[in-house]
């Protein structure tokens, strides 16, 4: 490998202070009956901030702050006024960009390019893509005059932070709802940092509020009787634990939950994309992707041919310090990510599955874990079957364009697919068969805020991104 | 000169395209019109699973059939609807009823190739790709019927559910059943494939939380639970595998009002298809 200086991205544009209190009514407050916690940097294990960990009483202060703002305020507010604020936030965070990306690679370990090309572009063109729509909602094919929700709890993951946040609260807010956000124990920072921006747009006080804490303050976020609205981003396992929450409840729920993603190649793929959209699809953002491709299926025929290829690719790829600009693969965002990650990839090895990892050094401090490729995978092997969350890829075979589609489809998940080839009528045919919300196709890992994002089956329901993403936060 | 004896009908359950007893072989009593009663299949729990194999097997070839001929065979349904009027008025289905519920079925028969175009389209993504978002049926859905208006009611949940391509498993109103048995033998003198819709008749508590707990069933329409406790109990059981809910219909919901998308839209998930554009 080429030996590169190290090139760091500076990080004195993030100024952060020592402690950090709940954003509720406009206002940075201390907790009345919670707690504290400390954020860190999963790269050095450094502490970045001590948060403060909402309870009942401060979820329920501020459920009723986003009410006030939405009886008083943002619902009656006339569309076009909404959007103007929501145009300002999408500037400001623009302005704000570098900042953010660094504050997000630090607090998410996800190295600087990926939060600076992908997460704050991707951010801000939200903002602006909903920001549209506020005064526009009679025309989005729902009918005359679609009403808001009101309050809407929103609990949001850690992989990317700021981007899900994003995808909650444009949405909402551009239709006229209010929002209590929780973000993720482990990356509450840029959240807090949005907080600010809110303050900066002079954006009215509870309409959005933001809550940072664990499990606990997300349950009593769900559990209050006065959310009209439950979106949730996060693990299966836990959207079920929600959707039990609000059965029964006059609460529209949507959630964004697992995947086990199938990322197919056929004989007549073009080996240099496919192998760079395969480690695309698993190795972006350290495999803590929802959507990533996690099991890589291979016609048989070309299968050693790819395999290689993929090898000589995955050998070149940098891990190390997220703010170094030559990155490409950082650290893992906590020591029980970490600890799941292992876990599951000695549990591959076990069950018979042969491991393969690049020569890599790790860094001694934070959490890290090296590019592992799994061939010899079986369908019945667990790393084929549960989702990982980490960069970790399970190779798996095929003959017929039927068995890959048999094979794909062989998951209670269903999020997303790729599919390698370039025989158009092939891509379509399989395209139309795989169960899964979005089919990329001689791409992987593309977003767009004006695509509907969302999954099948376990993966959750409704839809995030586009028109189709209007429809959680209307009365429709 | 003597009247007549009539030949009086059994009424069976529905399932893969034919009309079975309960495998249990239980019935229960039912008024059949005015002076006669009928003994109504009381389905099981197992009759519950085998609609669900029923209807996941017609799956995939109800929805890989074009929009046109699934619109085909459903206004052929509203035909054969029109066709035995006075067969349901004979169940004490006002007549008013009756057409009201193939107009119904005729409108949602119409959607079949138009939902697709309203519901999906181009997405104008920022960079070289083509994105498409198109609707697909969520699979096999188990719907509890409501329980007035018997024919209206049941056809105003059951042709939502189908012209996307989606498959159903119905639990017909437990006093009122006949109307739905009669319904699946317009059904399956329709052309409709067997398995694309199913029928049970019987009690709810015994037929729907078998349903709304089954790891193969993808949706759960609640619209005929009027107990609330009831419907709850469903919706935690419906959440083990991530069920879309629909939740129970006020019962005194105007099931003659404009309908709209909802019934049908809640009842698709949206695919998204990207492709790389290049010379």
């Amino acid at each position: 490998m080429f030996e590169y200086a190290p090139a760091p991205e500076s990080r004195s544009v993030v100024r952060l202070q020592p402690a950090y209190g709940l954003f509720v009514g406009g206002e940075f407050v201390d907790p009345t009956d919670g707690d504290s916690f400390t954020s860190i940097n999963p790269a050095s294990e450094e502490v970045l901030a001590e948060v403060a960990a909402g309870g009942v009483g401060d979820v329920d202060r501020a459920v009723r702050a986003a009410r006030t703002a939405y009886d008083r305020v943002w619902g009656p507010m006339p569309g076009r006024d909404r959007a103007k604020y929501l145009f300002r936030i999408a500037r400001l965070i623009q302005e704000r960009s570098r900042e953010l990306a660094v504050l997000e690679s630090l607090d998410n370990g996800k190295p600087i390019k990926e939060s600076r090309d992908v997460d704050l572009p991707l951010v801000a063109a939200h903002f602006f893509y909903y920001a549209g729509w506020a005064d526009k909602l009679d025309h989005a094919g729902f009918g005359p005059n679609p009403r808001p929700l009101g309050v809407a709890a929103q609990i949001i993951p850690w992989n990317f932070p700021l981007l899900m946040l994003a995808w909650k609260i444009a949405p909402a807010l551009a239709t006229g709802n209010t929002v209590v956000l929780k973000p993720a124990e482990t990356t509450p920072l840029t959240a807090l940092l949005f907080a600010e921006i809110c303050q900066q747009a002079d954006l009215p006080a509870g309409v959005v509020n933001i809550v940072t804490g664990a499990g606990e303050t997300g349950r009593a976020l769900v559990e209050h009787h006065d959310v009209d609205k439950v979106a949730f981003t996060g693990s299966t396992e836990v959207g079920r634990a929600i959707a039990r929450a609000v059965a029964g409840r006059d609460t529209k729920l949507t959630l964004e939950l697992g995947g086990k993603a199938a990322n197919i190649v056929f004989d007549d793929a073009p080996v240099d994309q496919a192998v760079e959209g395969i480690v695309n699809g698993i190795f972006f953002n350290q495999g803590h992707v929802c959507c990533a491709g996690s099991r890589l299926l291979l016609q048989e025929s070309v299968a050693d041919q790819v395999l290689a290829s993929l090898k000589r690719r995955v050998a070149q790829l940098r891990v190390g310090d997220p703010l170094d600009k030559n990155s490409d693969i950082g650290a893992i965002n906590s020591a029980a990510q970490l600890a799941r990650i292992s876990e599951l990839a000695d549990a591959g090895a076990a069950e018979g599955a042969q491991r393969w990892s690049p020569p890599c050094e790790l860094p001694e401090q934070g959490f890290w874990f090296a590019p592992t490729i799994f061939t010899g995978v079986t369908q019945a092997h667990r790393i084929a079957r549960e989702e990982i969350f980490g960069p970790v890829l399970s190779v798996l075979t095929f003959r017929t364009p039927a068995e890959a589609v048999e094979k794909a489809n062989n998951t209670p998940y269903g999020l997303s697919a790729g599919v390698w080839t370039e025989k158009g009528s092939r891509m379509l045919w399989l395209a139309e068969r795989l169960r899964a919300g979005v089919v990329w196709a001689n791409t992987f890992n593309k977003f767009d805020p004006t695509s509907p994002f969302g999954g099948y089956q376990e993966s959750g329901y409704g839809r995030e991104g586009g028109r189709h993403g209007l429809e959680a936060y209307l009365n429709v | 000169m003597s009247e007549r004896v009539a030949v009086r009908k059994t009424y069976k359950l529905y399932i893969g395209g034919k009309f079975p007893r309960s495998e249990s072989g239980r019935s229960y009593l039912v008024q059949s019109g005015e002076n006669s009663t009928a003994n109504v299949a009381l389905a099981s729990r197992k009759d519950a699973r085998d609609a669900v194999v029923a209807a996941r097997a017609a799956g995939s070839g109800w929805a890989g059939a074009t929009a046109y001929n699934r619109g085909q065979i459903l206004y052929r349904a509203a035909e054969m609807l029109e066709g035995r009027r006075e067969q349901f008025v004979a169940l004490g289905i006002t007549g008013d009823e009756v057409d009201a519920a193939t107009d119904r079925w005729v409108w949602y028969a119409g959607w079949s190739d138009k939902l697709p175009q309203v519901r999906g389209g181009v997405n104008p993504v920022a960079g070289p790709y083509l994105n498409l978002s198109t609707p697909e049926p969520t699979g096999v859905v188990a719907v509890v019927a409501p329980a007035a208006p018997a024919l209206l009611g049941l056809v105003s949940v059951i042709a939502p559910a189908i012209v996307s391509g989606n498959t159903v498993v119905v639990a017909a109103s437990p006093t009122d059943p006949l109307a739905a048995v009669t319904l699946a033998e317009v059904l399956a003198t329709a052309d409709l494939p067997a398995g694309v819709v199913n029928i049970l008749t019987g009690r709810l508590q015994e037929t729907v939380p078998s349903l709304a707990g089954h790891r193969d069933v993808n949706a759960l329409d609640l619209a005929g639970v009027a107990d609330a406790e009831l419907a709850t109990g469903l919706e935690v059981k419906a959440a083990e595998n991530l069920k879309r809910v629909l939740r129970p219909v006020p019962t005194n919901h105007d099931w003659y009002a404009d309908p709209g998308l909802a019934r049908m839209t809640a009842l698709l998930e949206t695919k998204t298809v990207w492709h790389p554009k290049g010379g």
